[in-house]
């Protein structure tokens, strides 16, 4: 017969082998189902994870790969310092909606000025947006003990109304005939977070990315503060004991996180995007909280997961096009990869034992 | 400069490959904001889609996807069908109007129509239909229809495309029943059943008897039959699994016309860039069956105005009209000029309510 019984301890290979597997099963029943709906199953794979990165026009897709994955690996980045530390950040999106909003704000108040202070006046602004939009969560937790997850995710929709009003209102281009959605920052130089080297996709939302990365390992793994995350999170009651303070943490965790989320959606807006509109925000923070577990809710990790959901959004709609798959089909192909992900999980705390029970 | 050198490379190369190969089907992509499954805009669309490969069969090869975000993910999707060597692309959402002037300028080989926007290139033509026409009729059939006169209205988001739709089925409807009143609720979406379902659940609770919507999916029209008394429309495609009621007729975009030609134009080598606004005379803007549940005698008034408004006899916006404010906007017999209805951003006179900033 078989058992599941739980491990002494959380199996180190089982957390690294998992993603992998997850991948692989995802590959498996993701060929079925193509298969279920009449298309070759080893092309639509192939086009999917295959043609950005080594196809004819790879020189155009992976470019689009780091333009895709950057505002995923800055906001995953902030998302897993709270969730190593249980502290459950779900309103990224919201926070990377304000973020956006301030960050465009700040640049479009002083259209047509150029100079050099704007960009990083902007950048100071987009932070500091989805910090403060982060901060009501937090301290509304610290303060009156409220449920953080429910308070930032609804937040989220009070920031979609608030995209709204500025898409109509303050911020609409006074020269966009009464249609919604601001000036584009393409076309204003000083606010444009414009390519590094043309060609490359590396804008300053990539940098950003990178830098977060390497700040949030060092943090975690060499940092008393990254300890006190890993403590509470691991053992919330030995962390009172040695000194945590959870109040503090949660402020820290939570303002971080925002801050991160708002840094992408104004590297986002001014670049990538363009301008703020209505349906600006596509779901990244979101998508961030799948590539924070994706990755193990570890920097590194976080990058390859982060690369890997950009790959498949793209090879997904290369697939769409080139195939006739529907945008369902490859909506259930990433539902499916973060499915296997958390069934698989269960291996890392658990084992199966085949055989007999014993009886003692 | 690397990515249009080699943008521009595989173009050029794409471009000889098309020159050696002559025969080659003439490509057309499609990039829509929505599934093709909504049973509106995007479902309209695809039907479009279906007529350019039934017309030209072997002669042309299609594309499209669905579901695709305004901004980078819009430009990176266009580019990807160019890459892939389309010759023609329509980008149906007004959302999708930067981008695409942003990926033709990296293709100008390629041909591109946009719907909705305003901004055009050597190589971007604009297009649009005159969907007010449509709710000219609406408000007819609406102000004679009503018993509690009031009529709700699911309003997508405060752009001049919905503020004159208001206008004109307030206009048609106050003109047949003066002590007519609209309720509008904005749900700033064009597509979100649940939303939909609500606006419309409220507005039927404030008294409405007839809603007209806005916005693309048939949850209103739902909420309408089980309502049992609140008459509806059709929006953007026909829906008649609703009628005869409670939709009573539709506003119908009829792409299918306007895809053909347009390919073919593409085909015989003399595609020009222009800006199409459309409406009844040519069939873009179609509307559907009235059914028994109207009065043969408002039936008949209905169909006399589309066929005043076919014939280019009547204009929907047609003087003496008051904005809102009561200051004058046309005079008696004065016709409303496409540039302000272009950008139409007030109400007319009795028009209740401010359009939300």
């Amino acid at each position: 017969m078989i058992r599941i019984e739980a491990r002494p301890q959380p199996s180190a290979v089982m957390a690294y082998a998992t993603p992998v597997l997850a991948v692989v099963l995802t590959m498996i029943f993701g060929g079925v189902l193509f298969a279920a709906l009449g298309k070759d199953p080893l092309q639509a794979i192939a086009t999917i994870f295959w043609e950005p990165l080594f196809g004819e026009f790879a020189f155009f897709y992976r470019p689009q790969l780091l333009i895709k994955g950057a505002p995923l690996v800055l906001i995953a980045i902030g998302l897993a310092l709270g969730f190593r530390a249980g502290i459950w950040n779900i309103g990224a999106e919201g926070q990377y909606i304000v973020g956006a909003i301030c960050g465009a704000g700040a640049g479009l108040a002083f259209y047509p000025t150029e100079s050099v202070l704007i960009f990083p006046l902007m950048v100071l602004a987009g932070a500091l947006g989805g910090w403060a939009w982060a901060m009501i969560p937090a301290v509304l937790k610290v303060k009156f003990g409220t449920n953080e997850i429910l308070v930032s995710l609804m937040l989220v929709y009070v920031a979609e109304q608030l995209l709204a009003s500025m898409s109509l209102g303050l911020l609409k281009n006074p020269e966009g005939f009464g249609f919604p959605g601001s000036r584009n920052l393409q076309q204003y130089p000083s606010a444009h977070n414009a390519e590094i080297i043309s060609g490359t996709g590396m804008h300053w939302g990539v940098v950003a990315a990178l830098i977060a990365v390497i700040f949030a390992y060092v943090l975690l793994t060499r940092h008393r503060l990254g300890f006190a995350i890993r403590v509470t999170g691991e053992a919330p009651r030995a962390a009172k004991f040695g000194g945590v303070n959870p109040g503090r943490l949660v402020l820290f965790c939570l303002g971080m996180s925002g801050l991160l989320a708002g840094l992408a959606g104004m590297f986002e807006v001014a670049g990538p995007a363009g301008q703020i509109s209505i349906d600006f925000n596509v779901g990244y923070g979101f998508t961030a909280i799948i590539v924070a577990f994706l990755g193990r809710l570890n920097p590194l990790g976080i990058v390859a997961a982060g690369l890997l959901m950009a790959l498949t959004y793209i090879g997904g709609d290369i697939a769409q096009s080139q195939l006739g798959l529907p945008a369902a089909a490859i909506q259930v192909f990433q539902g499916m990869l973060l499915f296997f992900l958390l069934a698989l999980d269960v291996m890392t705390n658990y084992r199966v034992r085949f055989g007999r029970v014993e009886v003692a | 400069m690397k990515f249009t050198t080699l943008v521009a490379s595989a173009a050029l190369a794409l471009g000889l490959a098309g020159g050696a190969l002559a025969d080659d089907p003439t490509k057309v992509g499609f990039v829509y904001v929505g599934p093709v499954g909504d049973g509106g805009w995007t479902y309209e669309h695809d039907q479009g889609r279906q007529a350019v490969e039934a017309e030209f069969g072997d002669a042309v090869e299609t594309v499209f996807v669905e579901n695709v975000a305004e901004g980078p993910d819009a430009e990176r999707v266009m580019t990807q069908m160019a890459l892939d060597g389309a010759d023609l692309i329509f980008t149906t959402s007004f959302g999708f109007m930067d981008p695409t002037i942003n990926v033709a300028a990296k293709f100008p080989n390629v041909k591109f129509e946009h719907a909705t926007g305003y901004k055009r290139a050597d190589n971007v033509s604009t297009y649009s239909a005159r969907f007010y026409e449509g709710r000219a009729v609406q408000g007819h059939i609406a102000g004679k229809m009503t018993e509690s006169n009031i009529i709700g209205y699911i309003a997508s988001f405060p752009i001049p495309e919905v503020i004159r739709g208001i206008n004109s089925a307030y206009l048609h409807a106050s003109k047949v029943n003066p002590d007519v009143e609209f309720k509008i609720i904005w749900v700033y979406t064009w597509f979100d059943p649940a939303k939909e379902a609500d606006a419309a659940k409220a507005l039927i609770d404030q008294g409405a008897d007839v809603v007209l919507q806005h916005t693309d999916s048939t949850a209103p029209q739902a909420a309408a039959q089980e309502a049992g008394n609140v008459m509806t429309f059709g929006q953007a495609s026909d829906m008649a699994q609703y009628a005869p009621y409670p939709r009573v007729s539709s506003i119908i975009d009829n792409w299918a016309p306007y895809y053909v030609e347009r390919t073919r134009a593409v085909m015989e080598g003399t595609w020009e860039s222009v800006d199409t606004w459309d409406g009844i005379p040519t069939g873009m803007v179609e509307i559907g069956e009235i059914t028994d549940a109207v009065p043969a005698e408002v039936k008949a008034e209905a169909e006399a105005m589309i066929e005043a408004m076919r014939t280019g006899e009547y204009h929907p916006f047609t003087g003496p009209i008051n904005k809102q404010d009561g200051s004058a906007w046309l005079a008696e017999g004065e016709v409303a000029d496409d540039g302000t209805l272009a950008g139409m951003n007030f109400y007319i006179e009795g028009v209740d309510g401010d359009i939300p900033q």
